[in-house]
């Protein structure tokens, strides 16, 4: 029984790595062997990774992700927050229309708006700009942050609020000393997953910019056409995936179990 | 019926001083785009050729839905979600039975599993690209000479599909993993003593009790498999006729710099979005996630 | 300390639905009240409008002579004991009981004396550093009472705060509120779905059935004088026996027996205009299996026995006549099936044997009569 379990979990790894190490290799790979098709390198070079670094426009790109993903990051949670603890706690006309009106966006096909967003943007000025991203980012994060926080909120127990109003506490000492701390752990998983959604996004990012002043950075990958002199970019994009994938891997790997409680309890328990 | 209460008013008041900015943020940035979109759908509106722009009522609904592109990418989109979202519910319903009773190394399993989730897809799908690449790819090379699957039809959206089902999988094995601890341990006992097999205690009990699980996965990976766009634009960017909807609209918009059919698209997918979601809630009885009240 | 009258205190929701219809009670100060009867009465909407968490539709709360109804809980100076304790699970026990204080921002060294004083009255001073999740069900519950008696409020509020609790503990902790109650003397509500909670606690029990008082008074008046079938039915276990009867010349005719007029009957039938058909209500400690000279007697074969060591409950076999009459649900008068069994409790001493007859006695003096339409008790003068 263990060694049929553990059978299956080895292939449960293979399978989930494999392709990633297929890519961590190529990256590696020297340019003279690059079109080998060897799994693993068979000269090692860490050029692909200081000629990606010394790209201004990717490491450019990189600059624009951290920032556009983290403003859309903070505003989605601060004002999901409000919503989603007024969803979850608090009974005001209109409710059920923001709780539909919130699916809906999720179930939105984002290309839906692109069109219309680029013609907006541009009479507007906010095409090719930080704000021109975070708006749409900041909209499709929303309905995410909003479900799954209200989940959070609503594992709080009710009865912890009024023990605060009957210990004493006003409306915003019982949100500050009581809500706050139990709903932190949430927030944290929200956020976190919030930031890989505008880290992860690319059709926006190719769509409602031009130049690397708001350029993503995997819309910039999609540009690369040879970090340096080579020819042939594959080395590059290779590393510039690595670079990219790195950062959300280690997120995931060091708050595993709450993602996976943030990604189920929206869905399960609404 | 008496006036409301001191209370309850402010209580409103809050909750819609609480709700208003996401509220706000959400309608302006989808509401009037929507709007503007259909209106751009009934006009003549090509970028390049400013001064021709007219209303023209329904005509390029009439010019897209007799392309055999449109057509084309359609019937390949609805391909790749129906055959995508079909392995996924499978696969993932393996991989989610697997995190949930394997002992060894469980926690090893559930953190692995979410690294396709948290990769970013462009990066992916430039992986699976080289892996598929003549000469570059380890798996281009396990294949006969002189084959380029990337660079035919059929090949080529096979290799789409597996980007997809790669990536998505384990989002969808967490949901299932959910629906599974909803099964009470006490009830497959029972059922285990009134004679059930482990298949039967499955199909039976576990099952039945995970369907609103099952079908919120399934709404929302078919919604989502259908805006597909990243995997294809980097494996073959529409060539070979493996265009996603999504791919051509925005190939008519940022390559064409046609607003009108690009707009015509955009609402004719939203339609298509709207009637698959009508689909899954009215006829299979698919719940809203957070349709309950407190 | 407080004394709190509620003067037609009455809940309405938005949908309409009536909770709690014209409350009206005076709470002296140090008075122990019990809330109590079947769930959806109105007793934890009545304590939640008490207590500030639910707005008043109509009526006035006054707390010390004054009006609190549109005062914040916060301003009401009342403390509340949750069924589920509400205990903070960040926090430390320690640091729980001192939240109302720091709140009210009482000086830290004040903090700590009046939190180790509360600890050691319910023993909880060696937990202190722990947190909620580390303690039992019986130690938690001790940690709400701590957080309540700890900034001496005008009154104390519970909610069925021993219902999460084991047999054993339940009446453990019974004790040690009562106790503490007196000690305090601080007024107390206290709202308990649970009969013997209710007659063993308060001073005055207030018993409520869907959003209207059904009679308010001291346990031992319930349980003797009820003013209605429902209180009747819900006061005393097992529940009080209930025959359909009809009222003839010359005695209550049931189907187990004719009944003959005592003095209480007959008076009975002289106050009050009695409907030809009514409803007999005997306790089932009412009976003996002694002859009672001048009472009346029920034989039967019995259906079962239960020994309980201090008694015997003998249930009987026969038919009495199915009894319907909406008064009676939510109590525990009727079995599931909805047909009434004679109920015994007879002395242990006695021998009944399941299977054989047995006759039981009781005094006509002690025969409820009730009116089957209105519920009143016939038998009592202010009914």
């Amino acid at each position: 029984m263990k060694l049929k379990w553990g059978l299956v979990d080895i292939a449960i790894v293979i399978y989930a790595l494999i392709p990633v190490l297929w890519i961590v290799s190529l990256s590696f790979k020297d340019p003279s062997t690059i079109t080998d098709g060897s799994f693993i390198p068979t000269k090692w070079t860490f050029d692909n990774y200081t000629g990606i670094f010394q790209n201004d426009d990717f490491t450019r790109g990189l600059v624009n992700s951290i920032g556009i993903g983290l403003i859309s990051t903070f505003i989605a949670i601060v004002f999901g927050t409000m919503a989603a603890y007024a969803i979850a706690r608090l009974a005001f006309p209109g409710k059920k229309l923001l709780v539909g009106f919130s699916l809906l966006i999720a179930m939105f096909p984002q290309i839906s708006l692109v069109t219309p967003l680029f013609q907006i943007e541009r009479s507007l000025g906010l095409f090719n700009t930080w704000l021109g991203l975070i708006l749409p980012y900041i909209t499709f994060a929303l309905p995410l942050t909003i479900y799954t926080l209200a989940a959070f909120f609503k594992e709080i127990p009710w009865e912890l609020e009024k023990a605060a109003k009957m210990d004493g506490a006003t409306p915003y000492q019982a949100f500050w000393h009581v809500i706050v701390p139990l709903a932190a752990p949430g927030m944290v998983t929200t956020a976190i997953l919030t930031f890989i959604m505008c880290w992860n996004d690319f059709l926006f990012a190719i769509s409602l910019t031009s130049s690397n002043a708001a350029r993503t950075a995997p819309a910039t990958i999609s540009f690369f056409t040879g970090s340096s002199q080579f020819e042939d970019p594959t080395g590059s994009i290779a590393a510039a995936a690595v670079v990219i994938t790195i950062p959300i891997v280690i997120f995931v790997l060091f708050f595993q179990r709450r993602i996976v409680a943030g990604l189920t309890s929206g869905a399960v328990k609404g | 019926m008496s006036a409301r209460t001191e209370g309850a008013r402010a209580e409103r008041k809050l909750g819609l001083w609480l709700a208003a900015p996401a509220a706000v943020i959400m309608v302006a940035v989808t509401g009037w785009p929507i709007v503007y979109s259909f209106l751009l759908s009934l006009q003549r509106a090509d970028l390049r050729f400013p001064e021709q722009q007219a209303w023209i009522g329904f005509e390029n609904y009439g010019t897209v839905l007799s392309s055999p592109y449109w057509w084309n990418a359609f019937w390949v989109t609805l391909l790749i979600t129906v055959v995508s979202v079909a392995f996924e519910l499978v696969l993932g319903m393996l991989l989610a039975i697997a995190m949930y009773r394997t002992l060894v190394g469980r926690g090893l399993v559930r953190t692995v599993v979410l690294i396709p989730y948290g990769i970013v897809t462009v990066a992916a799908a430039y992986g699976w690209k080289y892996a598929w690449t003549p000469g570059t790819g380890w798996l281009a090379n396990l294949l006969p000479d002189g084959t380029a699957p990337l660079t035919e039809q059929w090949p080529a959206i096979g290799i789409i599909i597996v980007a997809e089902i790669w990536k998505t999988t384990p989002f969808m094995a967490l949901l299932l993993m959910a629906g599974l601890a909803v099964v009470p341990e006490e009830l497959l006992r029972a059922a285990s003593m009134d004679g059930a097999t482990g298949w039967q205690r499955f199909t039976k009990v576990t099952l039945p009790l995970m369907k609103p699980a099952i079908l919120v996965a399934l709404l929302f990976r078919t919604l989502d498999a259908f805006r597909i766009f990243d995997n294809i634009y980097v494996l073959t960017n529409g060539a070979q006729n493996t265009s996603s909807v999504s791919i051509i609209a925005y190939h008519n918009l940022i390559g064409g710099l046609n607003l009108g059919i690009g707009s015509t698209m955009s609402v004719l997918i939203l339609i298509t979005v709207a009637i698959i979601a009508f689909v899954f809630i009215k006829i299979f009885g698919a719940s809203a996630p957070g349709s309950e009240r407190r | 300390m407080a004394e709190i009258v509620l003067n037609g205190v009455t809940k309405r929701y938005a949908d309409g639905t009536l909770a709690v219809d014209h409350f009206d009670l005076d709470i002296a100060d140090h008075e122990f009240i019990i809330l109590v009867g079947p769930s959806g009465c109105g007793k934890s909407t009545t304590l939640n409008m008490i207590a500030g968490l639910e707005d008043i539709s109509s009526g006035d709360l006054l707390i010390d002579g004054e009006r609190v109804n549109d005062k914040a809980p916060r301003d009401r100076d009342i403390a509340m004991v949750f069924q589920s304790y509400a205990l903070y699970p960040h926090m430390t026990v320690g640091e729980n009981i001192a939240f109302p204080l720091k709140l009210a921002k009482v000086p830290a060294a004040d903090i700590t004396k009046r939190v180790q004083e509360a600890a050691s009255m319910l023993d909880l001073t060696p937990y202190l550093d722990r947190k909620p999740a580390n303690l039992s069900g019986g130690q938690r519950q001790r940690v709400a009472m701590g957080r309540a008696i700890v900034r001496s409020p005008k009154a104390f509020l519970m909610d069925e705060p021993l219902s999460n609790l084991d047999a054993k503990l339940r009446v453990q902790m019974r004790t040690t509120i009562s106790r503490l109650q007196k000690n305090l003397g601080t007024t107390t509500i206290y709202v308990t779905h649970d009969q013997t909670e209710a007659m063993t606690l308060g001073d005055r029990i207030v018993l409520m059935r869907s959003g209207l008082v059904q009679q308010i008074g001291p346990p031992q008046e319930l349980y003797d004088h009820p003013r209605n079938l429902f209180v009747a039915g819900f006061i005393g276990s097992p529940a009080m026996n209930f025959l359909p009867a009809t009222v003839t010349p010359e005695a209550l005719r049931t189907d187990a027996g004719d009944i003959p007029y005592g003095t209480r009957l007959r008076r009975a039938l002289a106050d009050h205009d009695v409907p030809p058909e009514v409803i007999v209500g005997i306790r089932p400690e009412a009976f003996q299996t002694e002859e009672v000279p001048g009472g009346a007697s029920f034989t039967d074969t019995v259906d079962i026995v239960e020994s309980l060591g201090a008694e015997k409950l003998a249930y009987f076999s026969l038919s009495v006549g199915a009894i319907t009459s909406d008064h009676l649900a939510d109590t525990a008068a009727f079995d599931a099936d909805g047909q009434p069994q004679i109920v015994a409790r007879l002395d242990p001493a006695c021998d009944p044997r399941e299977g054989r007859e047995l006759t039981i006695w009781f005094s006509p003096d002690d025969v409820h009569l009730f009116d089957p339409s209105s519920g009143a008790n016939l038998t009592e003068q202010n009914a």
